[in-house]
């Protein structure tokens, strides 16, 4: 699988860029994969993110776009908890495009 | 992606699903498979009932640890089947009663039925899938 140097360290990706090796997750890592998806980390995409990650480590997979949907929106408020927020934050998908940049795996059901 | 919810196609017909879990969580990977495909499915708002009996009933206990055999440990996954409204999840007694297990020792709320009551819960459903 590619290798791409971020930072300064070697982190190996999948064919769509995805992080690997979650552990090796970081800061710059998730800066570097914002820059490939075309997204300008501010405090409301580092709110998702790191939501992402959270419920990864309690769950052990990334949410459907769906269920993270509901999940912000219980945990962050209903003006957060609906497609249309998140769908702005990240064009391309939020599931998509956040559990990238968070450098967890693409949601399962995500066909 | 999935906008499932979103959309209308007209079709709407739910039917009773089943998913039959019989194996060990690891050392195949029909317990892991499994689970994926009941998330996937998820998607399609249909009647999704779990059943874990045999070895399967292992696939909820606490604790697992897989770090010695170098795979992901999936046991917390089953904890967000509630937030992908999959919420009927049943044991046999039986197989329960033979491995020495209580619902104390699980992971998730379940239902634990007799062998009868799982013959006719089987029997209402419109398709029965087992890993």
């Amino acid at each position: 699988m590619p290798m791409v140097n971020i930072a300064g360290k070697e982190v190996e990706v999948d064919e769509e860029g995805y992080l690997v090796d979650l552990s090796q997750w970081n800061e710059d890592i998730a800066k570097y994969m914002a820059v490939e998806e075309k997204v300008d980390l501010t405090e409301s995409h580092w709110e998702v993110v790191n939501f992402l990650r959270e419920y990864y480590a309690e769950y052990q997979i990334a949410p459907a776009v769906r269920v993270l949907t509901k999940a912000i929106g219980k945990k962050l408020g209903p003006e957060k908890g609906n497609n249309k927020y998140l769908y702005e934050l990240f064009p391309y998908g939020p599931a998509k495009q956040a559990c990238k940049i968070a450098g967890l795996p693409k949601p399962t059901g995500c066909i | 992606m999935s906008d499932m919810d979103d959309m209308d196609d007209g079709s709407g017909i739910i039917k009773k699903f089943m998913f039959l879990n019989r194996k060990a969580p690891h050392g195949t990977v029909y317990a892991l498979e499994g689970l994926e495909v009941v998330l996937i499915t998820a998607a399609f708002d249909q009647d999704v009932s779990l059943v874990f009996t045999d070895d399967g009933v292992f696939q909820l206990m606490k604790g697992i640890d897989s770090k010695g055999i170098e795979v992901k440990d999936f046991s917390k996954t089953y904890r967000a089947l509630e937030g992908y409204d999959i919420e009927k999840l049943y044991v046999d007694q039986a197989s329960m009663d033979a491995r020495g297990l209580t619902e104390d020792d699980l992971i998730v709320d379940v239902t634990v039925l007799s062998v009868d009551e799982m013959a006719n819960l089987m029997a209402e459903q419109d398709v029965v899938i087992s890993f």
